[in-house]
């Protein structure tokens, strides 16, 4: 007996939005975060722009103690303390450090890198012989799992409390994780999501690959431009996506609101062979994750209503486009409609996945498709495949029922989530 | 530094630590800081370094063991600013 799974609860720290209302409302409007950071001037960044969550130090409070956040250095974690604590309130259950252990819920919550900055913070103390002088966190916030592992103890978690990690496609792998357990019915009750920390130690490496545009130093919310002729690359970002998934059966018992199904998906890997390599996608493999997507979800590619792309803003947005239309066998008028919210947020990185299938699941709770911006000079490459109607700029509220969200990362590793509105 | 100076300094080191209020403001020689004010242990090195700094000496990993509780928080801090 399969279970069906269900969202009960979101939750969100974006470069446009903190919380999900902010974060609802800028999407519809169009609202980029993405600002002018001096600091990756005075580095020599060539790319100077990016998105980051907008956090005071009183809200960081209201989701960590004074104690947890001595020496506290780690915006990934802070990120993705806040959207899942978050998710957990929305889905209807309290935060309280003396809950009862809860065996039926646990989290799979994905990170790219942990502390990035804390563990600069230590390599300097240790290279000056100070390694007694590194205080008692260190670890656990540079460790990979440092935010399953923060997010286990706040929520008090008793089935699995795992962080994985695929690169970009981290957060899309992680709710497909969470909603497997769940399916399998191993776990009742999953929070899943990812997190990405900010700032030029975690984006330099890409920098320097020249994968970032240069171009929009003066125009940072011009910048991020998927799908756009006069795309030069992607802006980094940054924030945490937060899903909590459950069987339809405990989400009922419970009378929790439900946001949506997750139907299906696939996770897979071009192996970097035919054309995929280290950083390129084998478009073979692409195709076909969406299709067994589409598959292990019961339904045709012709009951996708709208797509939610991975569409990073580099050359590789035509080609994304070309394998939709192949593994869907639709193109033109035919095509879904598509959007990618990296034109606002920019690449949040392995919390891409998460933020971006919030705003998925958001869509079709709200019956909306959020505008992509920065693509009004469409790419002759993508308007000769699909219908430029397809790519709205202003938000439209219309009818949808199932929406895909895929994800591609370095690695040559993808995976696809097909989300079905709950009525 | 009196003693009292001195407890009263360690108090307010130890304060952002502690997980049994009413033990806290109790606080005296006697208090352990694990069994009484619930410190976590992995902390004991964090309070370690706030006794450093505040004090300005080094404590090394021999006292460190031994410092669990005020009394001897008090003897090696006293006896490290003796050695200055």
């Amino acid at each position: 007996m399969k279970n069906r799974v269900v969202i009960t609860g979101l939750g969100v720290v974006a470069p446009n939005g903190v919380g999900i209302d902010a974060f609802s409302e800028a999407i519809k409007k169009g609202d980029s975060g993405i600002t002018f950071h001096q600091q990756l001037a005075d580095l020599k960044f060539s790319c100077c722009i990016g998105g980051i969550p907008k956090i005071s130090e009183e809200q960081k409070l209201n989701y960590l103690t004074p104690l947890q956040l001595r020496g506290f250095n780690s915006s990934g974690i802070l990120y993705g303390c806040m959207a899942g604590i978050d998710a957990w309130k929305d889905a209807g259950f309290t935060v309280d450090p003396n809950s009862e252990l809860d065996f039926d819920s646990g989290t799979v919550f994905g990170s790219g890198t942990s502390g990035v900055e804390k563990f600069r913070e230590a390599i300097y103390k240790l290279d000056e012989g100070d390694v007694k002088r590194l205080g008692s966190t260190v670890v656990v916030q540079t460790m990979a799992s440092g935010i399953s592992a923060f997010l286990g103890g706040i929520l008090g978690l008793g089935n699995q409390v795992t962080t994985n990690s695929s690169a970009c496609t981290t957060g899309t792998e992680a709710i497909l994780m969470g909603y497997e357990r769940i399916k399998s019915g191993q776990a009742k009750r999953m929070l899943v999501g990812s997190c990405s920390d900010d700032g030029p130690y975690i984006w330099g490496g890409f920098d320097a690959m020249r994968v970032m545009t240069y171009k929009h130093n003066n125009s940072p919310e011009q910048g991020s431009r998927p799908m756009s002729a006069t795309a030069s690359g992607f802006v980094p970002g940054s924030g945490s996506g937060a899903l909590v998934l459950e069987s339809l059966e405990s989400a009922l018992n419970r009378n929790a609101a439900i946001y949506a199904e997750v139907l299906g998906g696939h996770i897979n890997s071009g192996g970097q062979r035919e054309g995929g390599t280290m950083t390129a996608p084998n478009s073979d493999a692409v195709q076909r994750c969406i299709i067994q997507a589409v598959s292990n979800s019961n339904i045709s590619t012709n009951d996708i209503d709208a797509i939610n792309g991975h569409l990073t803003a580099t050359s590789k947005d035509s080609l994304e486009i070309e394998n939709w239309t192949k593994a869907l066998n639709r193109k033109g008028e035919n095509f879904p409609y598509i959007n990618s919210l990296k034109s606002m947020v920019g690449h949040c990185l392995a919390a891409s996945g998460s933020i971006e299938s919030v705003a998925t699941v958001l869509q079709l709770k709200e019956q909306f498709i959020f505008p992509n911006i920065n693509c009004e000079d469409l790419h002759d490459e993508i308007s000769e495949m699909i219908s430029e109607e397809k790519i709205v700029k202003e938000v439209l509220h219309t009818e949808l029922n199932i929406a895909a969200k895929a994800s591609f990362g370095f690695g040559d590793v993808n995976a696809c989530v097909i989300f079905k509105r709950y009525i | 530094m009196t003693k009292e100076e001195l407890i009263a300094k360690l108090k307010t080191i130890v304060q952002p630590y502690i997980q049994d209020e009413q033990a806290f403001e109790n606080l005296s020689e006697d208090t352990d800081f694990i069994n009484d004010l619930k410190i976590n242990s992995a902390n004991l090195v964090d309070v370690i370094l706030d006794v450093e700094d505040e004090f300005d000496i080094r404590i090394e990993n021999d006292d460190m063991e031994k410092m669990t509780s005020v009394k001897a928080a008090m003897d090696i801090v006293n006896e490290k600013l003796a050695e200055k």
